[in-house]
């Protein structure tokens, strides 16, 4: 038995130490300087016509992206409405009845899986579903695709944050003689609901953000939103759509969506997350 | 006396209580509330009671003693069949209040937690308004306008003894009330939906000595009108507050009696050797 | 208080509400919400088969096996797709699963609180920004500093090898990968910190107590008691890198040609989708995109599979050795 040499074991430690800060400083950079390419070359895009107006065809000056905006905020909306429901009261079967019953369990992992699906297989699906039989692109279908998206996100949490809530309080709603229903939705979700408003605040301006489900189903459009019936103007897609384009002043059009969108996300996401440090500093 | 208490107070109010507990009483002689028969109850594979029986006699209040994990807490969590929720709980035997078993798959579960309450070890206020809180309770069981609801909130409060110190707030969060309030909230909140027999699980071990005394005197008040079973969180407090008691051990029933006759002058060993804090 | 024995009176008097029959609705109507998932997942499974099946009666097994993509003469074959998933995904993980450890290890056992705060913060941010994004900022920023600086000093050095030659032009498999990286890298760091930051402070303490390093205690103690949820966090990672739609598309080339190098242009199932999907006139071009969907869905369902029961029984052997 040879003693290991301690100079050896300092110096893998130093090597790891040494490599720790530029490492981390990647992470930094690369948020830094995404968000400055963002904002630098999306600001420019910002005027009144930007967020009121119709696109116009290239090299046309003016116009806007407001319909775009508007059908974003609709299906956004609209899945939310559909979604959330669902999610709450699946989440509430997960934690509340049964939480290790046979069912429960094929349904928690049936909802990783879902979660772990692509949402591009959820934007074919839906328009194998809603848009090939009707043979028409919709702003349904893509609000459809994106509540499936909303839909095991919001599930997962509501399970978790119930779960948080003590059992002494449910014990306290059921032995006055309240029914499980009423327990549920007026005590437990009042008691977790800091949590689960920000959990579906942040499922939702996830898939704000998102592309690659409107992409079969709502398409897009040069138009206003005037029935969800018909293929819907939305900004991820509009971003594809002009990104990939030669015209310089779709291109800017485009990093323009790029900064709102990020800019939308990303203060969501910070107001979230403040609002659980608070609660869990003073819990 | 107003018309309220005439109503509710059927029973010697507490005064003469007092005087009563001095004397033993022959607990076969009084009515009985709760009359438990070979009671067994299992965790999963795991027995925790074994051959429970007990008569809970009705206007008294019964501590149950003994070591901790004995299965005291176990025991009354059987009365409002509250244990249900978690799936690989089980009891079987016979737990007749009034005479019905509620043990049987027809019992109306929400009927049978109205008419008996329960206090837990810690406070449990719901995430709303002190007043809510109250009132939560009355508008589960009760189609009741504003006004009646008012009314009952106040009075519960008042049989709570807290009306004094919250009438000035009831919609302020009952979260912002202390520990020791907290948990006379509760007992009020469980007052609300006049229940017959109020089950308390060690009520006072989170909260501070003042706070306890407070509420040992209410519990005091309250066998006039109820009859309640405390888990105590110390000797103690049995020896103060109760009338009779039943010591476990192991998940039985070792000794039940009159509990003056139960801390000076034990029929067991056992008993004897806990009592005078041999063990546990 | 008269007022008040009325009313009390009165409402005892009140019928009780029947109350068990709403308990059982609602149950049975947050259960029928919970199965809405499976019927999800059962209906895109079916969906995926039913429009596929053109794609695989016509070209049956090889459709997996050819890289020919050609959509004028009505062949289809999904070797290069997959490929390109596979290949780009592997140069994601490669990158980031060491970084995301080290960053973590560095924000839970070094950093001064107040900077591993601020880095923790923009790690949190960089997973919150939506994919089109970096596919934004690969396509018109990153592409760019590839093409001027970092391939043509790939290839200066390791232009030996097949894999770094060829002209750079920006994008690519390589950049996609690149890209891939730092859009899971922000998921396996948070993981990973969350993880170590669950480990008792007693066990870290012995370790020290007998002389580890720093790094001796985190590579001994702190992984192994942290491992199952790491090993979580890089099965996560993958699957998002698996199927990544937006960021890639924009900067991979779409090429359905499968190259040595990894600087020539390529494609994954989901940007072979996100291009072609729309276009897709002729029957058999739609099924075959159904087909390639239904591979990827198959890959993912897999994977994640494997994932589920692996991580399930690690579980089991560390309940085992307690």
């Amino acid at each position: 038995m040879r003693p290991r040499s301690r100079a050896q074991r300092r110096a893998a430690d130093t090597a790891i130490r040494v490599a720790m800060v530029p490492s981390a400083l990647i992470g930094i950079a690369v948020l830094a300087w995404i968000l400055w390419e963002v904002i630098a070359r999306g600001v420019g895009a910002f005027t009144p016509a930007f967020f009121t107006e119709l696109p116009t065809p290239p090299g046309m000056e003016g116009g806007g992206l407001g319909n775009a905006i508007l059908g974003t905020l609709l299906m956004t909306l609209l899945a939310a409405l559909l979604g959330t429901p669902v999610g709450l009261l699946a989440g509430v079967f997960l934690a509340e009845f049964g939480p290790s019953s046979r069912i429960a369990t094929a349904v928690r992992f049936t909802t990783n899986l879902l979660m772990g699906t692509p949402s591009i297989i959820i934007g074919i699906f839906v328009y194998s579903i809603l848009v090939l039989p009707f043979g028409h692109f919709s702003g349904w279908a893509g609000a459809v695709a994106l509540a499936i998206l909303i839909l095991p996100v919001v599930m997962r949490t509501t399970e978790d944050m119930l779960n948080l809530v003590p059992d002494e309080l449910r014990e306290s709603g059921l032995a006055l003689g309240a029914p499980r229903w009423r327990v549920t939705l007026g005590i437990i979700f009042r008691a977790a609901r800091t949590g689960l408003v920000t959990g579906v605040l942040l499922a939702v301006a996830r898939v704000s953000g998102e592309t690659a489900p409107l992409l079969f189903t709502a398409l897009n459009s040069f138009y206003w939103p005037g029935s969800l019936n018909q293929p819907t103007a939305n900004m991820t897609v509009t971003i594809f759509n002009y990104a990939m384009s030669p015209y310089s002043d779709w291109q800017e059009k485009a990093w323009g969506a790029s900064l709102l969108i990020t800019a939308s996300v990303l203060v969501v996401t910070v107001l979230a997350r403040f609002v659980i440090k608070d609660k869990g500093g003073r819990a | 006396m107003t018309a309220t208490e005439e109503r509710v107070f059927v029973k010697p109010p507490s005064e003469v209580a007092k005087q009563r507990r001095g004397e033993i009483e022959d607990a076969s002689r009084l009515p009985v509330k709760v009359k438990i028969r070979s009671l067994n109850f299992y965790y999963g594979g795991q027995q925790a009671l074994f051959n429970n029986s007990i008569d809970i006699p009705a206007f008294r209040v019964t501590a149950i003693i003994g070591p901790s994990g004995c299965g005291k807490s176990t025991h009354i969590r059987v009365y409002n069949r509250i244990f249900e929720i978690y799936r690989s709980h089980r009891a079987e035997g016979i737990v007749e209040i009034d005479g019905k078993n509620v043990l049987s798959p027809v019992t109306d579960l929400l009927k049978l937690r109205k008419k008996v309450g329960m206090i837990f070890q810690r406070p449990t206020p719901f995430p709303m308004s002190i007043y809510d809180n109250i009132a939560y309770g009355i508008k589960l069981h009760y189609r009741a306008s504003r006004g009646e609801i008012a009314d009952r909130v106040e009075d519960a409060l008042k049989r709570g003894a807290l009306w004094g110190e919250v009438k000035d707030k009831l919609s302020e969060p009952a979260t912002a009330l202390s520990g020791g309030q907290q948990q006379r909230l509760c007992i009020a909140r469980a007052i609300a939906v006049e229940p017959e027999l109020i089950l308390m699980d060690e009520p006072c071990s989170a909260i501070d000595p003042v706070a306890t005394s407070k509420i040992e005197d209410l519990i005091e008040t309250l066998r006039d009108s109820y009859t309640v079973v405390l888990v105590p969180h110390n000797m103690q407090q049995a020896a103060r507050v109760s009338d009779f008691t039943a010591f476990f051990y192991k998940g039985h029933i070792v000794e039940f009696g009159p509990t003056k006759k139960i801390f000076t002058n034990p029929d067991n060993k056992q008993t004897e050797d806990y009592i005078t804090g041999r063990f546990g | 208080m008269k007022e008040s024995t009325a009313a009390i009176a009165n409402v005892a008097t009140c019928a009780p509400r029947d109350q068990s029959r709403p308990d059982a609705v609602f149950k049975w109507l947050a259960a029928a919400c919970a199965l809405v998932v499976i019927v999800i997942m059962a209906g895109i499974f079916f969906e995926l088969v039913r429009n596929s099946g053109m794609a695989f009666r016509e070209f049956g097994f090889s459709f997996l096996t050819s890289d020919s993509w050609n959509p004028i003469a009505g062949e289809f074959g999904a070797a290069s797709s997959i490929y390109g998933t596979l290949v780009s995904t592997g140069i994601a993980m490669i990158i980031a699963i060491p970084l995301s450890i080290i960053i973590a290890v560095y924000l839970v056992e070094v950093a001064h609180p107040k900077v591993s705060g601020l880095i923790g913060g923009a790690v949190e941010l960089l997973a919150a920004v939506p994919s089109i994004i970096y596919g934004m900022w690969g396509l018109f920023v990153f592409a760019a500093l590839m093409q001027t600086h970092v391939q043509p000093f790939l290839s200066r050095h390791l232009g030996a090898l097949p894999l770094f030659q060829g002209p750079p032009m920006g994008i690519g498999v390589l950049t996609a990968g690149l890209i891939l990286a730092f859009m899971v890298l922000p998921f396996i760091t948070a993981i990973t910190r969350d993880v170590l930051m669950m480990v008792p402070p007693v066990l870290k303490e012995s370790a020290y107590g007998v002389g580890s390093t720093m790094w001796e205690t985190v590579r001994f103690v702190s992984l192994k008691y942290g491992r199952r949820g790491i090993v979580g966090a890089v099965f996560l990672g993958f699957g998002r890198a698996l199927g990544e739609t937006m960021a890639v598309t924009f900067v991979i080339g779409n090429s359905h040609r499968i190259s040595a190098s990894l600087f020539s242009a390529g494609n994954t199932i989901a940007s072979s989708l996100a291009n072609e999907f729309n276009e897709a006139s002729e029957p058999i071009y739609l099924s075959s995109l159904f087909a390639l969907a239904l591979v990827l869905f198959g890959i993912t369902l897999v994977f994640q599979t494997i994932a589920h029961y692996w991580v399930a029984r690690m579980q089991r052997l560390e309940a085992g050795d307690r």
